[in-house]
């Protein structure tokens, strides 16, 4: 494997030209922005680079499923493999508890016999005519995957994060459920965000802070819509101001339609989960691979700081899926190929480099 | 003048290709809506750009609540007008409000805070020299994030807008507002909005195509220019539509169909 000169893609080509990252974790973006990575290298990806610093991610709940709870972890434990400190924030009771749950880097060792199975996993289900082909794709996120090593790890959702990484006194914990408003909320994160204030020079260091269901019903605030939305308000505006990156999730579904539609104004870039039916023939006959979905995860919106271009993706939605059990992925949703009799295909087919694809014709 | 090849689409549609005034939106309130699928940002840009880079007397009092200077500076920047130079010529005056929160409570303290804004506009604006007085744009980025720092208090807001619109009668300024549609779309009683597209004199409404994004067309424009009305003695107010795609350095309107 590692005698083949790998081919370089245009992505990395332009990595290479950015002046390399001064700290662990941290990345050159457009337009004078800094990226910190999302945990997962998928999304990475399909946002360009990760989350840029001084934006603010929110991400819709689905209201029946814990989806967004597999990005937060991602989220929180890149930042903790990073050395980046940490405000977390939820309902629950014991909110420290939920550091327990965090997934745990893989080794770069483990990591390459991923690649090389999975690889051949793919090889298999595919016809061996086009071996060759996605022989090279792969190749291709492959040397992608190298460079971004120390970027973003890849996550085993089996193995729980060593300990040591958040025993440190980085890492804050704030219960949101027993306050009856949001000042103690607002006090951590202000104090938190004092740290990685942009005008103290260099951005040597980030924050980050994960806020889980920022409006859910068990908390008091739940029900003063406009102290929530001057909350954001104020985070953001301080975020804006500081090299740190929050992730809020949120039940739109709880909130009225028009403050959920100021919820997503307020957002940067903007993430909706849901969940996928078990057992859906209909979507089953229509998507490739769906027996390995757990759920779907929607693009609204991609951060433009600094600019005035909006990003435009070639697919919103993505699938999510966990590679044999442990890692989290996205991929395109490819229609399945459909049989000759049952007439033309019409497309959601989308493409997505690295992804096992059904080649339609 | 040269630059008549330079103006496009939503420069015609906002009459700025008629001569006849130094500065054509003196005096009128320009609405700009959008919604979370296309933002319509860059026609705040275009028309900072607009005024501040064609006309030497224009002067622009920017109140943010979005997005702070550095933002709007490397934005500008790109499409060729430096905002810290203007600054400095004062001409481009920048209130930073991203941290502004009325004290909410007790009533009638929730609007303290916009009451030293307006003071503080009204303050800018009347101490600028006789002649450039009427060459004043007040831009507000954006309406929706003022109603949050004023703690929901809709009716202040609304107050607010109305002391802004009585500048324009005042000293001919202009007033130009940004305001995110579908917040209020989905309510029984869009008042606020309504009553917003009422005092407007020209409504710029961004959304995106029916079909979904592309990456060739970001959306379409709806301009409604009512004042033209009055210039051409009809009665009916003037309606333009075009698609748009965003770019660093411009934006390329053109109509539906006409690429391609």
């Amino acid at each position: 494997m590692a005698t083949i000169k790998p081919r370089l893609s245009s992505f990395s080509r332009n990595l290479s030209v950015v002046p390399s990252p001064q700290t662990l974790g941290l990345k050159c973006g457009p337009n004078g922005t800094t990226f910190v990575s999302s945990g997962i290298p998928d999304l990475d990806k399909i946002l360009g680079g990760g989350f840029p610093l001084g934006s603010l991610v929110m991400v819709m709940e689905d209201a029946e499923a814990p989806h967004h709870m597999l990005l937060l972890r991602n989220f929180m434990s890149q930042g903790l493999v990073h050395n980046q400190p940490l405000l977390y924030a939820s309902p629950s009771k014991d909110p420290r508890s939920f550091l327990g749950t965090l997934p745990s880097p893989t080794a770069s060792k483990d990591d390459k016999s991923r690649h090389s199975d999975s690889e051949q996993d793919k090889g298999l289900r595919i016809a061996w005519q086009y071996k060759k082909y996605m022989g090279e794709l792969h190749q291709n996120s492959y040397s992608n995957k190298d460079d971004k090593q120390v970027f973003c790890n890849d996550f085993d959702l089996r193995k729980p994060l060593e300990r040591h990484y958040f025993s440190a006194q980085r890492v804050d914990c704030v219960g949101i459920q027993d306050s009856t408003n949001l000042v103690v909320l607002r006090d951590h994160c202000a104090t938190f965000l004092a740290q990685f204030s942009r005008t103290e020079g260099s951005s040597s260091c980030a924050g980050r802070i994960a806020i889980q269901s920022l409006c859910a019903p068990q908390c008091e605030h739940s029900k003063m819509e406009w102290d929530m939305l001057s909350f954001i308000k104020s985070l953001k505006g301080k975020l804006r101001s500081s090299n740190a990156v929050a992730v809020i999730t949120f039940p739109a579904s709880l909130l009225s339609l028009s403050s959920s539609k100021r919820w997503q104004h307020m957002a940067d870039t903007l993430l909706s989960v849901g969940a996928i039916p078990d057992e859906d023939k209909e979507m089953a006959k229509l998507l490739s691979g769906y027996q390995d979905m757990v759920g779907l995860l929607n693009v609204h919106k991609v951060a433009r700081l600094n600019t005035q271009v909006p990003v435009i993706l070639e697919a919103t939605t993505f699938s999510i899926k966990l590679l044999k059990r442990r890692f989290l992925a996205l991929e395109c949703l490819n229609q399945a190929p459909v049989d000759g009799s049952s007439g033309s295909s019409y497309g959601t087919s989308g493409s997505c480099s690295g992804s096992s694809k059904t080649l339609d014709f | 003048m040269n630059d008549n090849q330079s103006l496009n689409l939503l420069d015609r549609a906002l009459g700025l290709d008629q001569q006849s005034r130094p500065w054509l939106l003196s005096g009128r309130v320009v609405l700009v809506e959008d919604c979370v699928e296309s933002t319509a940002s860059f026609v705040l840009h275009h028309l900072i750009k607009r005024s501040l880079c064609l006309n030497s007397s224009n002067v622009i009092v920017f109140v943010a609540f979005a997005n702070p200077f550095s933002h709007y500076d490397r934005v500008l920047r790109k499409l060729g007008c430096n905002l810290v130079t203007q600054r400095d010529n004062n001409r481009f005056f920048f209130f930073d409000m991203l941290m502004l929160q009325c004290p909410d409570g007790d009533e009638g303290k929730s609007e303290v805070g916009l009451v030293l804004l307006y003071e503080k506009i009204r303050k800018t604006i009347s101490v600028l020299p006789e002649d450039k007085k009427s060459h004043v744009t007040v831009m507000i980025d954006n309406i929706s994030l003022m109603e949050v720092a004023a703690n929901g208090a809709s009716d202040y807001v609304l107050d607010f807008l109305h002391y802004c619109h009585a500048l324009t009668s005042e000293f001919g300024c202009s007033l130009v507002t940004l305001n995110h549609e579908d917040i209020y779309s989905n309510t029984e009683t869009p008042t606020f909005i309504l009553q917003m597209e009422y005092l407007a004199d020209i409504l710029i409404k961004a959304e995106p195509l029916a079909t979904g994004l592309a990456a060739d067309v970001h959306g379409q424009l709806t301009v409604l220019n009512k004042a033209t009305s009055h210039a051409l003695g009809s009665s009916r107010n003037k309606v333009y539509n075009f698609h748009f795609k965003v770019k660093e350095n411009s934006v390329e309107y053109f109509y539906p169909g006409s690429r391609g």
